[in-house]
């Protein structure tokens, strides 16, 4: 089970470096998505794969138990990644509509002067 | 305990969401309210900074719960400090912003600097690194509103790459910290450093890698070199007010990276001995020389001053990354004088872009020359750290405490070379500013009208002639500027104090843990 999560993390990490490597804002904010779930399951993973395992001492019977905290981080950080992406199409959408290009990078403008 | 410590995070948390949903439409009524809560904040770090200077770290256990259950908030002498320089700035930026009236530009203004300064502050003062996390995003998000201020289509697109380059910067945040906690199992910052300091040799090596993510997180928001991309574009075409209150913004990242590779990384923990210095310091080096050389190419002014904040960035940097009491205590003059310095530079920057736009390029003279170039002359000197001004004097320790470091020529070549090249690209940008304008022969002939974003603002809003709100707000950053200097000796013993304090992280840490039950 570790590999098999350990390589989906890879390979959603991976992806999503690809997409913002494509440099326009759809694939950019499709590829930070990618990357901010490999995170979250990436921080979930950090307090070690338990299956079956509540996330509370259980003080009747000796049960196994899973670290709570990480899910608690977890929804943490899918809340700020749900809202920044939000924040990020409405910026993305505003550029577009006013510069009239989806391009992330500004180099092909020249200078001001 | 004292409830003083949590009160200039939670001042703003309900200052700014009052300004969005009660006095949304009465622009005077948030004026006053700004100024008001930022005065408050003001007063609030003076007392906190009071009672940090009598020693010790002081702990604030939010909703009572115990360290390292519960997050705790943790003020001692190095987060007071940053604490009263952002409100310090704060208030000089709001002041501006409403006697230039940026805040009538767009909507929301005062409700995203009082979220901004809630992160800032909070940043500072948080005492866990995953709450660190979230005042970083606290801190972003309001970024993100504050940098599209006023719109426009350049500012716009320069919006969408700052968003994007942070947002992966807060992934590999979360990385990091998710790293770090498989490790020690633990994100209070001085559990953390308790774990680390236990852990054996053999199991250090994940810990490492997390160290460095950590840094490179914070590298990202110091704008070290390669990671400083973001900034030049972001900062020269966020409207220059914002700027100014953004030159806290890489502090928070060097600050991090002072409190966690002091505290938990130190320079005696084994596992990660020389991990940071030796990164660090080929990198600060490099980002000043460049922020020196990109002082000397800027052919436009926000530019200019968005590359001097990129020198003083490595400036400083150079100092943390020695990582002894001296050289701490040095940077910690440098980031108070570096951050008021780049403000003022950022405000002057604004008020000669209000006049005649950004260009680096002779024009007829603007209204105000003199004042303005007065200005200028002096924000240069104190970026550049020549004598008169305290940049000279947190240069002179940063070079005096790099002479027990194995690079000490090189850095002294670096600093000094790079020191020179700055005042020459000042120098440059001055006098074509400010003097060819006087000179009909360097004029060049009213180009053919290309509108651009900066001549779209200047035409819906006619430049005030006289603001004396703004004038003041940039005069009482001068004055700042020569108490900083005046009062060196002072501050100077006060950032020593700091700094023994820092090389002591069992103080930090006895404070933080000592409540647990045992």
């Amino acid at each position: 089970m570790e590999f098999l999560v350990a390589s989906a993390i890879g390979m959603l990490t991976a992806a999503g470096i690809y997409l913002i490597l494509r440099q326009r804002t759809f694939p950019v904010i499709l590829g930070l998505s990618l990357l901010s779930y490999a995170v979250n399951v990436f921080i979930f993973a950090s307090g070690r794969l338990a299956v079956n395992a509540p996330p509370i001492l259980n003080k009747y019977a000796d049960v196994p138990y899973s670290d709570p905290l990480p899910q608690a981080l977890v929804l943490t950080a899918i809340v700020i990644s749900f809202g920044m992406t939000a924040l990020a199409v409405m910026i993305a959408l505003g550029a577009y509509l006013t510069a009239r290009t989806d391009k992330i990078d500004m180099t092909d403008e020249g200078d001001a002067a | 305990m004292s409830h003083l410590i949590v009160a200039p995070v939670v001042l703003p948390a309900i200052l700014a969401p009052f300004i969005i949903m009660v006095i949304r439409h009465h622009l005077d009524l948030q004026r006053i309210f700004s100024v008001a809560g930022t005065v408050a904040l003001v007063v609030l770090s003076i007392a906190l900074a009071g009672q940090a200077a009598q020693g010790g770290a002081y702990v604030y256990e939010l909703g009572n719960w115990p360290a390292p259950f519960g997050i705790v908030l943790v003020l001692d002498r190095l987060s007071a400090t940053m604490v009263l320089l952002t409100t310090l700035l704060a208030l000089a930026v709001v002041l501006y912003a409403i006697g230039t009236g940026w805040d009538a530009r767009g909507r929301n203004f005062h409700a995203l600097i009082h979220f901004q300064l809630m992160g800032i502050i909070g940043a500072f003062l948080t005492g866990d690194a995953f709450n660190l996390f979230v005042f970083f995003e606290v801190l972003l998000i309001a970024s993100y509103g504050l940098m599209i201020h006023a719109g426009g289509a350049k500012r716009l697109r320069a919006g969408v790459q700052y968003v994007v380059y942070n947002l992966m910067g807060s992934s590999l945040f979360l990385f990091a910290l998710a790293t770090l906690y498989g490790v020690t199992g633990t994100l209070n910052m001085a559990d953390i450093a308790q774990r680390v300091a236990e852990l054996p040799m053999e199991d250090t090596a994940l810990l490492r890698v997390g160290a460095v993510m950590l840094l490179l997180v914070f590298s990202i928001k110091a704008a070290v070199l390669p990671l400083h991309f973001w900034l030049p574009a972001s900062y020269a075409n966020a409207p220059l007010p914002v700027a100014a209150l953004f030159a806290i913004m890489t502090k928070v990242g060097a600050y991090s990276i002072l409190r966690m590779f002091t505290l938990a990384f130190g320079p005696d923990v084994a596992a990660t001995q020389g991990l940071a210095g030796d990164w660090l310091l080929p990198a600060a080096l490099l980002t000043l020389a460049v922020g020196a050389i990109g002082v000397l190419g800027s052919r436009e002014i926000g530019r200019l001053v968005a590359f001097g904040s990129i020198s003083s960035v490595g400036t400083l940097l150079i100092a943390i990354s020695i990582f002894t009491p001296e050289a701490t205590a040095a940077a910690l003059y440098y980031t108070i004088h570096s951050t008021l310095a780049s403000a003022l530079l950022f405000l002057v920057a604004d008020k000669i872009m209000e006049r005649r736009g950004g260009a680096i390029i002779a024009q007829r003279p603007m209204h105000q020359t003199g004042l303005i170039s007065a200005l200028f002359f002096v924000g240069g000197i104190a970026l550049a750290g020549m004598p008169p001004l305290s940049g000279f004097v947190g240069k002179l320790l940063i070079l005096d405490a790099a002479r027990d470091s194995d690079l000490v020529w090189t850095i002294w070549a670096v600093v000094l070379v790079s020191s020179l090249i700055t005042i020459v690209g000042f120098a440059r940008a001055g006098a074509i500013l400010f003097w060819e304008s006087h000179d009909a022969a360097h004029i060049r002939e009213e180009e053919p009208e290309t509108p651009t974003d900066e001549d779209e603002v200047i035409s819906e809003e006619p430049p005030s002639p006289t603001s004396p709100l703004a004038y003041s707000a940039a005069f009482g950053l001068l004055a700042a500027l020569v108490l900083l200097t005046v009062f060196s000796g002072q501050v100077m013993e006060f950032a020593t104090q700091t700094a023994e304090a820092m090389y002591r992280p069992e103080i930090y840490i006895d404070a933080v843990m000592k409540r647990t039950p045992q």
